[in-house]
């Protein structure tokens, strides 16, 4: 999952002219978020946290569907049968996980198909990350350890999130994520305790390319986050882009050790009086050239996207056709 | 009025749409049926084989419901208090109202 993109929307206004009874509403909802409470899909709220929850949760969406797109590319060349068995149940999770994502948006009156028609317009963003080229079967367990861990991370606190439908799509997406980061990790660790020079060199240079993309995973510096503030006010995000970063730091550096890779950062060290590990500088710019379309594989990502919808729509067609054959039903399949 | 473009598109637009169902999954003999989300399918057939394959991949239950999501009859969240809060005077409806000496023992 990948909150990053919401920090790159633009700030939105803020509703000044307000009827009484929004002010009034306005209040209750106010004070409902004070008390940690959830808030429903039927319950007033004010247009602009519905606005960032349409984008917010479509976006993690979008993420979800795209990211099968690097992945399903092994599924055909995976080494083994179990380990194609694994990596076919990762990538329908992934389905499974936009499908829940979708539900959850639509709860807040925009149709998965007005969703879909944002992203193939390029108009919606979805996860930088899945901008990178997946170049050797290491990736994909690469992927799994630093790209599901990095998930991860961003998404348990959204199990809290306020918005009651999205935290609900959230508890089940994370209960089915560890075996993402798990399997990934131990394929890796197979690769490198019992596999051959070529397969150590082959881990280590696919961690070398995902690791400085996996912090970027966790958006740009607090400072930098304009809509961080609102977020946390809202409830809709628990946790700062750093704070999830240096986490994330944390517990990775000690994995590589026991995988016996080098994680590519000379400053990464731990650091006694801070308790945790320093490390060095983003290039924050290759973050803004991916978000922005200029990654290594955007133009190709999204042109996959937009041929599965156009040439399923025959499908979804007949399919409909069909149920209104059996109905009876000429108008719709309603 | 009649119709503008936009609700006709809009219109037209759900008309492609596949409706939503809500999914309800017992996770095992002797629980109830629990909501646990929804989905788009064109029929009540593939609504069924599609949660099938959405929610249930883990061995998450034995029996699925699909209910289209437009045939929900659901209170309106304005008329929460006057529904329930009623009920919040009346703790006599409670077996912990009823002060027992302790010689009568569990009941």
């Amino acid at each position: 999952m990948y909150t990053q993109a919401m920090d790159t929307a633009p700030k939105e206004e803020r509703l000044v002219v307000r009827s009484v009874d929004d002010a009034v509403a306005e209040e209750r909802f106010e004070a409902a978020l004070d008390r940690d409470e959830f808030i429903e899909a039927k319950d007033w709220m004010p247009e602009h946290y519905r606005k960032t929850l349409v984008r917010q949760i479509s976006q993690h969406a979008h993420s979800e569907i795209v990211g099968m797109l690097p992945e399903g590319n092994w599924i055909s060349r995976a080494p083994t049968l179990k380990r194609k068995a694994i990596l076919l149940a990762k990538v329908q999770d992934e389905a499974g996980h936009g499908l829940y994502l979708y539900a959850a948006g639509e709860t807040l009156g925009t149709s998965r198909d007005q969703m879909l028609d944002a992203l193939h317009a390029g108009k919606a963003k979805y996860s930088s990350i899945f901008n990178y080229p997946t170049l050797t079967w290491a990736d994909v367990g690469v992927i799994g350890w630093l790209v599901d861990g990095a998930a991860i991370m961003n998404q348990l606190p959204l199990c809290r999130c306020s918005y009651a439908p999205y935290a609900r799509a959230m508890v089940r997406i994370c209960r089915e994520e560890s075996f993402h980061q798990r399997q990934g990790y131990e394929s890796l660790l197979t690769m490198m305790t019992k596999g051959t020079e070529a397969q150590r060199a082959m881990v280590q240079d696919a961690t070398n390319r995902w690791w400085w993309p996996s912090l970027m995973m966790f958006g740009p510096p607090d400072d930098q986050s304009p809509n961080t503030a609102q977020s946390m006010r809202w409830g809709i995000k628990r946790i700062s882009n750093d704070d999830l970063r240096q986490k994330f730091v944390d517990a990775t550096a000690q994995q590589a050790k026991i995988l016996g890779v080098t994680l590519p950062d000379p400053d990464l060290k731990w650091n006694e009086a801070r308790g945790r590990h320093d490390f060095g500088p983003i290039d924050w710019s290759e973050f803004w050239r991916v978000v922005n379309g200029e990654g290594p594989c955007n133009k190709e990502r999204l042109a996959e996207r937009v041929d599965a919808w156009n040439d399923g729509e025959w499908v979804r067609e007949a399919a409909l056709a069909h149920a209104r054959k059996r109905t009876g039903d000429q108008r719709a399949a309603a | 009025m009649t119709p503008s473009k936009t609700d006709q598109a809009n219109a037209q637009a759900q008309a492609r749409e596949w409706p939503l169902w809500e999914v309800f999954v017992r996770a095992k003999a002797g629980l109830d049926h629990k909501h646990c989300g929804s989905l788009h399918a064109p029929d009540p057939t593939m609504a069924l084989q599609m949660a099938r394959e959405v929610y249930t991949r883990r061995q998450e239950g034995v029996s699925v419901w699909v209910v289209r999501s437009d045939q929900i009859i659901a209170s309106d969240p304005a008329d929460k208090a006057m529904l329930f809060d009623p009920m919040e005077d009346k703790v006599y409806r409670h077996p912990t109202f009823y002060e027992l000496p302790p010689e009568v023992g569990h009941m």
